[in-house]
């Protein structure tokens, strides 16, 4: 299996795990901190996570959309080099060729890049991005 | 009763009328005359004009300005909004204030990266992408409401465009994002500047191919290049555009003098292959600097106002 599949079947095995736990546990402070803590532990050195609290790493191939340098999450922008690499930082690809690279292999979630993600609540920087969206599920 | 279309614009493309439309250089002045006169110079053969917003991240004269002073002057402006220097109170302030004088035409963009510019030490906003820029917008329009829930007296009735560039990676992403946009509130397209026609047909097809042969009103961007050695420069610094090696090559052939009209001509050849494109609505002139070259494009390619509407 390679590695974009392996990290989609541990998303749904998370997904299913927590989707039990959050709505019992979701607002008490230790488990809180200690969903912000491993989300950070995690996903930062795994995707280079920024912590926006609103995570759609499976809708962009497993490729954090903050890493782009104008933090697009819906798609990429019209300076993409024709190497494929980033108008902003040269040396890089641009995160949106990868993402969409990445979402073709995806089993489940390769369709998941064509929706429309709405605007970013900058309020929610630095919070559990599980937390936020399990809890955002059960509320509505 | 069909609803009266918003704008010119609108009316044209709605009824399926080639369209023109035409980007202004706005001028580094602090007179009015300067843009109106450079604004004079196209509208005898566009149906709009872009206003471009602080384009390629260097301050310009500011676009709402610019688009009163156009309607002043009875020319149809296309206002262009980016995400880099307004966050999304700033976007939705300018934008009833901007319907508020007479603006109708808005088109949403991404923006340049800050380090483009001149100012690459400033900040970059990015606060909304060119997505939910449309969607911003559109919740305006749609149920005269700021995102905030807070209501409006009314609802602006906007006719709201975005770009696409099919001449960058992911190509085979493109079309599909032209889709999202549409989806997120746009009903106009204009293309980066199309240099590579085989590219641009094979993004045609896909878009036909995804809309069952009826895709949203799509502007080709054309523009003449000045020089060989400015279609190089273009293609090194500036970011999205890619001006294949076999158009540069067709102007270098010419001494330096007579490139400049070599490259209004490549201009035309590119226009005349593109007009008759099913899924082609018209065609959107950028002359950087150069307003004058536009006349001759139109009337070379029989796209003069009177000939095309026959
Ligand atoms: S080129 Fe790609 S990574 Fe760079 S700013 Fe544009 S979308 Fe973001």
């Amino acid at each position: 299996m390679n590695k974009i599949r392996a990290f989609e079947s541990t998303y749904l095995f998370c997904l299913k795990i927590l989707s039990g736990i959050i709505p019992v546990l979701g607002n008490k402070r230790p488990f809180m901190w200690f969903m912000v803590t491993s989300e950070k532990a995690l996903k930062k050195p795994l995707f280079g996570c920024q912590m926006c609290g609103q995570c759609i790493l499976h809708s962009t191939g497993m490729v954090c959309p903050m890493g782009c340098p104008k933090t697009l999450r819906n798609g990429p922008c019209g300076g993409v080099r024709s190497n494929g690499n980033c108008e902003i930082k040269p040396d890089m690809k641009c995160v949106w060729v990868r993402a969409w690279d990445n979402s073709t292999q995806m089993a489940v979630f390769s369709d998941s890049i064509k929706e429309i993600q709405p605007q970013l609540d900058h309020s929610l920087s630095g919070t559990s991005a599980w937390i936020n969206d399990i809890g955002k599920k059960n509320d509505s | 009763m069909t609803p009266k279309p918003v704008s010119d614009l609108a009316r044209r493309l709605e009824h399926g009328l080639f369209t023109v439309t035409a980007e202004v250089t706005l001028p580094d002045s602090i007179e009015k005359k300067a843009l109106v006169e450079r604004a004079q110079m196209l509208e005898p053969y566009c149906d709009a004009i872009n206003i471009t917003d602080s384009t390629g991240a260097v301050p310009h004269f500011s676009n709402i300005a610019a688009a009163s002073i156009l309607i002043e002057n009875d020319i149809e402006p296309i206002i262009q909004f980016s995400c880099r220097d307004r966050n999304r109170i700033a976007v939705q302030a300018d934008v009833i204030g901007a319907y508020a004088i007479g603006v109708r035409n808005i088109f949403c963009v991404t923006g340049d990266g800050v380090q483009t510019g001149d100012h690459p030490e400033a900040k970059p906003v990015f606060d909304l992408d060119s997505v939910t820029l449309l969607t911003t917008i559109n919740h305006l329009k749609t149920r005269g409401k700021f995102l905030s829930g807070r209501e409006l007296d009314d609802k602006p009735n906007l006719y709201l465009g975005a770009a696409v560039n099919p001449f960058v990676p992911p190509f085979e992403e493109r079309a599909l994002r032209l889709l999202k946009k549409h989806k997120a509130g746009a009903s106009f397209f204009q293309t980066q500047y199309c240099f590579d026609i085989e590219r641009f047909k094979s993004f045609l097809d896909r878009l036909l191919g995804l809309t069952k042969g009826a895709p949203p009103p799509l502007l080709v961007g054309v523009g003449p290049l000045r020089s060989a050695r400015f279609a190089r420069w273009l293609r090194e610094n500036v970011p999205g555009i890619d001006v294949p090696e076999h158009v540069i090559e067709k102007i270098e052939k010419y001494p330096r003098k007579e490139q400049q009209k070599a490259g209004v001509e490549a201009c035309i050849e590119i226009v005349d292959a593109v007009k008759t494109l099913t899924g082609v609505a018209g065609i959107h002139v950028m002359a950087y600097n150069w307003e004058a070259s536009v006349s001759e494009i139109v009337k070379a390619t029989g796209l003069s106002k009177p000939e095309r509407d026959n």
